[in-house]
């Protein structure tokens, strides 16, 4: 089964306008709540029938939920690779939900509902997580349509809790709030005055953690850095999103300082490097998906320092997201090799670089 | 590219040196740039489930006072031990006393501070639901399984149901 990407309601990218707080740092903001269905084994030890049920619950109560109105639900499981893949690229489903792992395949009853600014995941390793999506730094406003949407689907659809433990997930370290907020966070210049790694080991020793852009475990690329709070128990929803958001701050001011430093410093030599950037995307016939990104970072540091005029943010995260090898095939409408995709990566930077310099 | 210190490696990496004296660029190769202290790139963080799994196996002891077995999923705390997932909500009341001291190592704290669920049960009414279905797949499962012991008192909550 295959599904048209562009039948997703905004694509799943209501980020991507880059209108945000601090947009020229915080690509986007994104909070997330785990809950499992009271009654079923959770979905990792559930049987196909179990999770078929669960499935069956959690669509009804979206079906009437408020917030869920215009939302797609699409079965993971009846899908092929690359619409799975093209998800996951897209943010909207994780990669155990997608079965991206090698010799994994998703499990049955593995859905998701996709609206505008959220998705809500089916039998991912909780029955439910339900994330919210938001541009730039946004914490709050991102929690509160996580919120909603929890509080819609649990007046409908019993959660497993307790009163002592709160909201009971497959992973004790995700009990209790079951919230894992992360911002989304480019830090060029910290990276080229090597900052980064002091700021990195600062992170982890005041309890939270950082991972790369396609979450736990996956490489950072592209100076692109999810920051998120590490625990969810003990500690109220407001308290975790009021440190993170402190923190996060905290970081922010860091890297405007490190370009500031660069700027004054090594002015020439930034320059030259970011324009070098530029003109390698401008004019490459042929660029790798980590040669894209990287280039890439450059080009919007450069339009962050306002050195090149004319490119918004929105065009930089369209560039982000579209460049991605299952994004390129599902334009091309066939399954390029990494050659191809090579190829058409270039081909569209250029386009829309070109574009953006009219 | 041969790399500006040693002489013998390629180049992967261009050192722009700020200091007093002005701006340098120095092109170094990568064993030559790790001894300077740069890393040319920059690891992944370990996942946090690795670190995680490791507390499990400080902190949950194999054997312990909870209860061998969950009598809803019957995944035992070896199991755990094993993938650091819980097999289902009653894990907790299961392996309550094991777990509030995990939870309180990995959380600091163990007890729930954020939002209130209405008419959740509490914690000893939080048993397993039992209607006739779910008890067939309960059975079901413990034999296919091999948990005899469970599948028999399965079976007896069945019959004395139907």
């Amino acid at each position: 089964m295959t599904f048209d990407a562009a039948t997703l309601p905004g694509g799943g990218l209501g980020w991507i306008d880059g209108c945000g707080d601090h947009a020229a740092v915080v690509l986007s903001t994104r909070v997330r709540l785990a809950r499992n269905v009271e009654g079923y084994a959770f979905s990792g030890r559930a049987r196909d029938g179990e999770r078929l049920r669960v499935l069956a619950q959690v669509r009804d109560a979206l079906s009437v939920a408020p917030s869920a109105r215009g939302g797609v639900l699409i079965r993971v499981d009846q899908l092929d690779s690359p619409d799975r893949l093209l998800l996951h690229e897209r943010h909207v489903v994780s990669k155990e939900l997608a079965g991206l792992d090698a010799d994994h395949h998703p499990r049955s009853g593995a859905a998701v509902h996709v609206g505008r600014d959220y998705s809500v995941m089916v039998n991912e390793e909780d029955h439910l997580r339900i994330q919210a999506l938001r541009s730039g730094l946004d914490l709050d406003r991102a929690f509160s349509d996580a919120r909603t949407l929890d509080v819609e689907i649990g007046e409908r659809v019993p959660y497993a809790y307790h009163h002592d433990f709160g909201f009971l997930t497959a992973c004790p370290t995700n009990v209790g709030t079951g919230l894992r907020a992360s911002v989304l966070v480019h830090l060029p210049a910290l990276v080229l005055t090597k900052e980064i790694a002091r700021v990195l080991t600062g992170l982890q020793e005041v309890g939270l953690t950082y991972r790369g852009l396609y979450g736990e475990g996956s490489e950072v690329i592209g100076n692109l850095f999810q920051i998120s709070n590490q625990t969810t128990l003990g500690r109220s929803e407001k308290e975790l999103l009021d440190y993170l958001d402190e923190v996060v701050r905290h970081v922010i001011d860091k890297e405007h300082e490190a370009r500031r430093v660069l700027l004054r410093d090594a002015g020439y030599i930034l320059e030259d490097k970011l324009w070098r950037a530029y003109g390698t995307l401008r004019y490459a016939r042929s660029l790798s998906f980590e040669e894209g990104m990287n280039f890439l970072s450059g080009v919007r540091l450069a339009a962050g320092l306002k050195l090149i005029k004319g490119l918004s943010v929105h065009i930089l995260n369209e560039l982000l997201v579209f460049t991605q090898s299952a994004h390129l095939s599902a334009s091309e409408g066939r399954i390029l090799t990494e050659e191809e995709a090579s190829v058409a990566r270039a081909a569209f930077v250029r386009e829309t670089l070109d574009r953006a310099a009219e | 590219m041969l790399c500006e210190i040693c002489k013998e490696r390629d180049v992967v990496i261009t050192l722009t040196e700020i200091d007093g004296g002005g701006v340098r660029q120095v092109r170094l190769c990568e064993q030559c740039a790790a001894e300077r202290g740069v890393q040319t790139s920059i690891a992944a963080p370990k996942p946090a489930i690795g670190t995680f799994l490791q507390s499990v196996q400080q902190h949950v002891p194999a054997s312990s006072a909870d209860a061998g077995r969950c009598s809803f999923c019957a995944s035992t705390l070896r199991d755990f031990r094993q993938t650091g997932r819980l097999g289902c909500p009653y894990c907790y009341t299961a392996f309550e006393q094991s777990l509030r001291d995990l939870l309180g190592k990995v959380h600091g704290n163990a007890r729930h501070t954020g939002r209130q669920y209405g008419g959740a049960p509490i914690a000893s009414q939080l048993l397993p639901p039992v209607s006739a279905d779910r008890l067939r797949e309960r059975l079901e499962r413990a034999v296919r399984e091999e948990e005899f012991e469970l599948a028999a008192t399965l079976r007896d909550q069945l019959r004395e149901l139907e």
